[in-house]
């Protein structure tokens, strides 16, 4: 750098911090991550808006129609009908992931024989790449050999077939236990985790004053638990909202798209039938809750 | 006496019993997985033999598979996306996050905020319109679309994951080191990531399985049964219009399944730390 043009950025306060050299290596090191972020989702977002904003369909370039896309899919009763799939697929999802990972966590909190083989063999249904687990499922929800009914007949707990995927509430419960076998192992391994960091103390004081167990979960383990359980439901809203591997195997939105969610409508619209613009608009109706988690997560976190 | 089997008792039905139906509930899909993929046709369909169990294992269902089927092309496939994506994200992960751990600079907290946020974005947000974008830069329908975009929900992954364990480790040694006339990117890659190691071996390995996992790009990208990835392949090639070979279907998800298990078994406490450093700081 020539003298000349050193004193110049002096007299520029924010320019000379700029050029510092803590400042040109910090930008040097985040531009490679930075151009890619730019190039391959802040402009396909960008490109999403815009297409979502015409009549697009494969092949021919379509032309700009306003918001009709949005207004169209409003009064659509196939896409209303998927709104309401996707909100009962991600709260029920998300609420028995909860309930059945505290309840999971609490028993992996305990001391036992063999307790990380335990722990990592439980966090296989994370790990298997979930299309090819999903598959697995399918084969076992099939209508003719179905071992799920195999062994519920077995054991007397039901006394004829269940329809898993054939019929349309069944095919939601389908959709429903997957996702929540999938997502189990990250909501019991995220709170075993807030588990380890509670003081023992906090027990012991609680057990010298009288206080016993489901007291103690009450007043100590659930408050303590609160801001791990804050994020972790938080994430898994989001992932379960806008799932799409799941349903699309499982059920491919039907039987009479009963389990039809986000995802998969915007897939079968856009790419399969070949309506890009309406495709790309019932993606970003995902966008408004992703608005949502973003700015609970972020104030939440600040609140930390 | 009676206490002590008082709390045998409370043991069994407050621990092992509810331990067990989880187990159960978790594993029993791999156990069904694993056994479809070693029987006959014959005893596969057979609604009178005990479905649970085999009586003549078999190793057909795996030779049909390697006969009439690209298997090892998916596989290697998987193998070459998941590695290359994997490293290319570690490398700017760990530019970026260091940068973003322990250099001073206006706009550093903008970007980590935005490394954040990028991090939640659904893949299924922008999947159409970046379809466009990979036939804009030629590689429709090549494994390199997925080469190019993995990254974007990798890096944020990588990034995040590193500022934390950066960040955990002290600057003393860091500036020691610079004292004694070591640069900053010195510093950084002899003293730095020395120390992150099990950071760094739990981000790669999450990112290899987050790629190997990856779905909806692969489906939407890719059409040839020769460049398909795994996940992508068995679900879309063996099951031809409405009938499934479940044998092969279920010996091809056992294939597809082992090698980010066996990696994950090798590397189990890297993972649990990991997963649990990472809730924490989440």
């Amino acid at each position: 750098m020539s003298i000349a043009r050193a004193e110049r950025l002096a007299a520029r306060p924010w320019a000379a911090r700029l050029v510092k050299p803590e400042a040109l290596t910090g930008y040097g090191l985040i531009s490679p991550a930075v151009f890619l972020m730019l190039v391959l989702l802040a402009y396909p977002f960008v490109l999403a808006v815009s297409i979502s904003l015409t009549d697009r369909v494969l092949g021919e370039p379509g032309k700009f129609v306003w918001l009709e896309n949005f207004l169209k899919l409003l009064q659509d009763s196939l896409f209303r009908q998927t709104v309401w799939n996707s909100f009962v697929y991600t709260i029920s999802t998300v609420f028995l992931k909860l309930v059945l990972g505290i309840i999971l966590a609490l028993l992996l909190n305990q001391e036992m024989p063999y307790r990380n083989l335990v722990r990592g063999a439980l966090l296989l249904p994370w790990i298997v790449p979930t299309s090819l687990s999903v598959l697995t499922w399918l084969w076992m929800f099939d209508s003719l050999f179905s071992v799920v009914n195999y062994i519920l007949l077995g054991l007397g707990l039901i006394s004829k077939k269940i329809p898993w995927l054939g019929d349309p509430f069944w095919a939601m419960v389908s959709v429903i236990i997957v996702n929540t076998w999938r997502g189990l192992p990250f909501f019991a391994v995220s709170i075993l985790a807030g588990l380890m960091t509670i003081p023992r103390e906090l027990y012991e004081a609680a057990e010298t004053d009288g206080a016993r167990a489901p007291r103690q979960f009450w007043h100590i383990t659930l408050p303590l638990l609160q801001p791990v359980i804050a994020v972790v439901v938080l994430f898994s809203t989001i992932w379960t909202f806008a799932d799409f591997q799941i349903v699309y195997i499982l059920t491919h939105g039907g039987p009479i798209n009963a389990t039809q969610i986000f995802a998969t409508m915007a897939y079968d619209v856009a790419l399969v039938a070949g309506r890009i613009g309406e495709g790309s608009a019932i993606s970003l109706f995902l966008f408004p809750a992703l608005l949502v988690v973003i700015i609970l997560l972020l104030r939440y976190l600040r609140r930390e | 006496m009676s206490r002590k089997r008082f709390r045998i008792v409370r043991r069994i039905f407050g621990l092992y019993l509810p331990l067990a139906a989880f187990l159960f509930f978790a594993l029993f899909p791999f156990y069904w997985m694993l056994i479809s993929s070693f029987k006959g046709n014959p005893e596969l369909y057979n609604l009178q033999a005990n479905r649970l169990w085999i009586t003549h294992p078999t190793l057909e269902q795996f030779q049909e598979l390697f006969a009439k089927t690209a298997v090892l092309q998916w596989l290697w496939n998987s193998f070459f996306v998941s590695f290359l994506t994997s490293m290319i994200s570690m490398t700017f992960g760990i530019m970026a996050g260091y940068a973003l751990a322990r250099l001073r600079f206006p706009g550093a907290q903008v970007f980590g905020l935005a490394t954040f946020v990028t991090y939640l974005v659904p893949t299924t947000l922008i999947f159409i319109p970046l379809a466009s974008v990979v036939q804009y830069l030629g590689l429709s329908n090549t494994i390199w679309s997925l080469v190019v975009t993995y990254p974007t929900f990798l890096i944020p992954f990588c990034t995040w994951m590193l500022i934390a364990y950066f960040k955990s480790i002290p600057r003393d040694m860091e500036e020691c080191a610079m004292i004694d006339g070591c640069s900053r990117i010195g510093s950084m890659v002899r003293i730095v990531l020395p120390m992150a190691i099990p950071g760094i071996i739990f981000s790669a390995m999450f990112s290899f399985t987050l790629s190997w996992n990856e779905f909806v790009y692969a489906l939407t990208f890719i059409s040839s049964t020769t460049h398909k990835t795994m996940s992508v392949a068995v679900p879309t090639e063996l099951i031809r219009g409405d009938a499934y070979f479940w044998g092969e279907l279920m010996a091809a998800s056992l294939i597809g399944s082992v090698p980010v298990a066996l990696l994950y078994s090798f590397f189990m406490d890297y993972f649990v730390s990991g997963l649990t450093a990472g809730a924490l700081k989440g």
